[in-house]
C-alpha cells in the first residue's frame, strides 16, 4: 500500500514570518500528507538533512525576509551533491516575480506567492509526487 | 424587542454577522445594548479609566506622532533615507534592524549570509550607530528602535552616542521595542531563555528609571500577534497579558510600580474591521487602566494610562492589485485614529510584494497628513463614544479578553502559558480559520478571491544590492583590526563576570559598546553564561 506523501515545511534563514508555513504545514496534513516542520532559523544544509532523514518526497522553503535568492538555490544545491535531487522543493513568502525565473532555474519546482491557495499547493504537490 | 421582530422578515445577506473575533453582530443597536458605558464608565477623555482617550484635548492641540519605520541597506543609506522622512514632514523616526543585528549576529556570522541590510539596516558597532544618527538633533526627533532581543546593547549604543554628541541623558528620549514575550509567541527573534531575558529588561527598567527618565524602556507588541493571525481579542489579550508579567517581573526585582509604569508604552494592530478595531483602542485603555490600579495599586495617573502605537495590517495587504493596498492602509489608518493613537505607521502599497519603494513609502506618509489636515476627524476627541455599536463592542471585547487574561492567570502568568504553547496555538488556530474562511469565500478579498483580473507583474521595486553584505562585512573587519583589543576583552570580561551576579547590566553594555565591542561579540557572551531558547512547535 502507498504510504502517504511526506513534505518537510521549512523556515530557512533567521526570517520569523511562520504564519504562512504553519498554514500550509496544517492544510498539508488535513490533505493527508505527513508533515515534518523545521521550526524557525533552519540552514539550507539543515533542511536537506532533515528531508533525508525523514526520507521525504517534497520541502516546502518560506522566506519572507529577502534571503530567498541567497538561500533557496542553496538547498536544490545541496541536494544534487548528496544525490537526493529526487526530493521535489518548492517555496514561497514575499518573492517578487523577477525573482522566480531565476529560482526556477536553480531547480526549484514552483513558487508560490502571497495570495496564493492551500488548494492549489495541495494540488501541486499530488501531481508533482506521484509515487 | 429583538432584531428578528424588528427586520420585517427581510432576508439577509447572511445567517450570522460577526466581527473578525466572532462577536455576533446585531442588525442595529440601542441604548440598552450599551450598558456599561451609561452606567459605570461615563468619563470624560483624560479621565480614568481613559477609554476616550490618556489626553483631555487629544489631537486637538497635537497630532499623532507620523513615524514611519524604516531603514535598509548600511547605516549610511539608511541616515539618509531618514533625513529624507523629516524633510517630507514626518515627526519621528523609527528604526529598522536587519534580522542578524536583531538576534545578536554580526554581519560575517554564517547565519547572517543574505540577511544583511534586507529587513533594515545592518549595525554591528557603535560606530554604524554613530552613522546612522549622524545629524540627527537626538534632543528635538524621538526615534523608536524595533529591537528586542539585543535592546540593552542598542540602547548602550544610543547613550553612547548621545554622550558624545554632549546630550545629557535627561534629555533623550526614544523608544525600544525590548518585548520578548512577544518574540516567543509570534515574532521569532528571540535569543536567550525567558527568565533571563526578563533580567535584562528588568535591567533596563531599573537602569532607565534613573538615568535616562525620558526613555520608553518598552513597547508592549499586539501588532505582530495579529499579523501572526491572531483576531482583535486575542490581540489586546495577550498583549495585556505580557504586560502584567513585564510589570510582576519589575516589582519582583525590587522596583517601585510608579517608578518604571508610566515609561511602558504599547503598540498595537490596525486591522481591517474599522469599528471593531476602534473599539479594541478604546477597551484596551479601559483594562490596563484598571489592572493598573486594582492589581498593580498604581497612584501615579502616569502608569495607569495605556499609550500606544499603531501600524497598518500588513497581513491584509494583497500582492495582487496593489494599488488597492493604498485604500485598505487609509481605513485601517482611520480606525487608529479614531481609536486614539499616539503614533502612527502606515504600511506602502508594494509590501506584499518587495520592501517599500521611496514612492510607496511617501504615498504612506501622505495617508495620514491628509487624515489629520483634511478629513476632520482630528478636531474633536473620540467622536464614535456613545455610538450604541461602538459602546457595545466596546465592553464585549473587553469582556472576552479579561476571559482569556483569566485563562492565563491560571496558567501561572504568560510565562508559563508560553512554556505551554498556548496563545502560539490560539493564534495558528485563528490564523488557519481565516485562511479557510477566504478560501471557503465565506471571507472576500477583493482583488484574490473575489474580482481578480490579469495582471503585469508589478515594477519599481526596491532591491538590497547583495554588495551591501560585502561592504558591511569589510567594514567590520576594518573596525576590528583598528580598535583596541586589549580593552574589548576587559569589557567583555567584566561582563561575563556581571551577568552570573544580580548586578544591573546596562554600565558594563556601555563599556562595552564604547570600547566598539560589536553586537555578535556581546551577545556571544551572554549567549555562553546565558543559554539560548530553543522553540518547540506543536502544529
Amino acid at each position: 500500500m502507498d504510504r502517504p506523501i511526506r513534505v518537510v515545511i521549512a523556515k530557512l534563514g533567521l526570517d520569523g514570518h511562520d504564519r504562512g508555513a504553519k498554514v500550509i504545514a496544517r492544510a498539508l496534513r488535513d490533505a493527508g500528507m505527513e508533515v515534518i516542520y523545521t521550526g524557525l532559523r533552519q540552514t539550507p544544509e539543515n533542511v536537506v538533512e532533515i528531508a533525508i532523514q525523514e526520507d521525504a518526497d517534497c520541502i516546502g522553503l518560506s522566506s519572507l525576509s529577502g534571503a530567498h535568492n541567497h538561500l533557496f538555490p542553496k538547498v536544490t544545491r545541496i541536494l544534487r551533491e548528496r544525490q537526493a535531487e529526487d526530493i521535489l522543493v518548492f517555496g514561497g513568502g514575499v518573492i517578487p516575480e523577477m525573482d522566480i525565473p531565476m529560482l526556477l532555474d536553480s531547480g526549484i519546482a514552483a513558487i508560490f506567492t502571497p495570495g496564493t491557495t492551500t488548494e492549489s499547493v495541495i494540488r501541486f504537490i499530488k501531481e508533482s509526487c506521484k509515487r | 424587542m429583538n432584531n428578528r421582530e424588528t427586520s420585517h422578515n427581510v432576508k439577509e445577506r447572511k445567517e450570522i454577522f460577526k466581527t473578525s473575533s466572532g462577536i455576533e453582530i446585531k442588525q442595529f443597536y440601542t441604548h440598552s445594548d450599551s450598558e456599561q458605558f451609561l452606567t459605570e464608565d461615563s468619563s470624560a477623555p483624560g479621565e480614568f479609566p481613559y477609554t476616550r482617550g490618556i489626553q483631555p484635548a487629544m489631537y486637538r492641540s497635537r497630532y499623532w506622532t507620523m513615524r514611519q519605520y524604516a531603514g535598509f541597506a548600511t547605516a549610511e543609506e539608511s541616515n539618509r533615507r531618514y533625513k529624507y522622512l523629516l524633510e517630507q514632514g514626518q515627526t519621528g523616526l523609527s528604526i529598522a534592524f536587519d534580522l542578524p543585528t536583531q538576534i545578536g549576529y554580526d554581519s560575517d556570522h554564517p547565519l547572517a549570509e543574505g540577511e544583511v541590510g534586507k529587513v533594515g539596516v545592518a549595525v554591528d558597532s557603535l560606530e554604524d550607530m554613530e552613522t546612522l544618527l549622524a545629524g540627527l538633533p537626538l534632543d528635538q526627533v524621538s526615534i523608536s528602535m524595533t529591537i528586542n532581543s539585543p535592546a540593552p546593547i542598542l540602547l548602550a549604543m544610543y547613550i553612547a552616542v548621545a554622550k558624545k554628541q554632549g546630550i545629557p541623558l535627561t534629555e533623550i528620549s526614544g523608544t525600544i521595542q525590548n518585548d520578548i514575550l512577544k518574540e516567543y509567541i509570534a515574532r521569532g527573534t528571540y535569543i536567550f531563555p525567558i527568565a533571563e531575558s526578563m533580567r535584562l529588561i528588568t535591567d533596563i527598567f531599573q537602569y532607565c528609571s534613573e538615568n535616562v527618565p525620558k526613555w520608553n524602556t518598552i513597547s508592549v507588541s499586539g501588532y505582530h500577534i495579529r499579523e501572526a493571525g491572531a483576531n482583535a481579542v486575542q490581540e489586546i489579550a495577550f498583549t495585556l497579558a505580557n504586560g502584567i508579567a513585564y510589570v510582576e517581573a519589575a516589582i519582583a526585582s525590587g522596583l517601585d510600580v510608579d517608578d518604571f509604569a508610566p515609561r511602558l508604552s504599547f503598540f498595537f494592530n490596525a486591522h481591517n474591521d474599522l469599528f471593531e478595531e476602534v473599539a479594541k483602542f478604546r477597551a484596551a485603555r479601559r483594562m490596563w487602566a484598571m489592572i493598573m490600579r486594582d492589581r498593580f495599586h498604581a497612584k501615579n495617573p502616569k502608569s495607569l494610562m495605556l499609550r500606544f502605537h499603531t501600524q497598518t495590517a500588513g497581513c491584509t495587504l494583497t500582492a495582487q492589485q496593489p494599488e488597492n493596498n493604498v485604500v485598505r492602509v487609509a481605513m485601517q489608518a482611520l480606525a487608529a485614529v479614531l481609536g486614539g493613537t499616539q503614533s502612527l505607521h502606515t504600511n506602502s502599497r508594494d509590501e506584499a510584494l518587495a520592501l517599500p519603494s521611496e514612492e510607496a513609502a511617501r504615498i504612506a506618509l501622505r495617508t495620514q497628513q491628509i487624515l489629520a489636515y483634511e478629513s476632520g476627524i482630528t478636531e474633536t476627541v473620540d467622536p464614535l463614544a456613545g455610538s450604541y455599536y461602538i459602546e457595545s463592542l466596546t465592553d464585549e471585547i473587553e469582556a472576552k479578553a479579561m476571559q482569556y487574561i483569566e485563562n492565563i492567570d491560571d496558567m501561572g502568568g504568560a510565562q508559563k502559558a508560553i512554556e505551554k504553547n498556548y496563545m502560539q496555538n490560539e493564534i495558528q488556530d485563528s490564523a488557519y480559520q481565516y485562511q479557510i474562511e477566504i478560501e471557503r469565500k465565506d471571507r472576500i478579498v477583493v482583488g484574490v478571491n473575489q474580482f481578480q483580473m490579469e495582471e503585469q507583474a508589478a515594477g519599481g521595486l526596491t532591491y538590497v544590492d547583495p554588495e551591501v553584505e560585502t561592504k558591511q562585512k569589510q567594514r567590520l573587519a576594518f573596525l576590528k583590526n583598528r580598535r583596541d583589543a586589549g580593552k574589548v576583552t576587559k569589557t567583555l570580561e567584566a561582563l561575563r563576570t556581571a551577568s552570573g551576579t544580580n548586578e544591573n547590566l546596562m554600565p558594563y553594555m556601555i563599556d562595552a559598546v564604547e570600547s566598539y565591542a560589536t553586537i555578535g561579540e556581546i551577545c556571544s557572551v551572554l549567549r555562553e553564561e546565558f543559554g539560548e531558547y530553543k522553540q518547540s512547535v506543536s502544529l
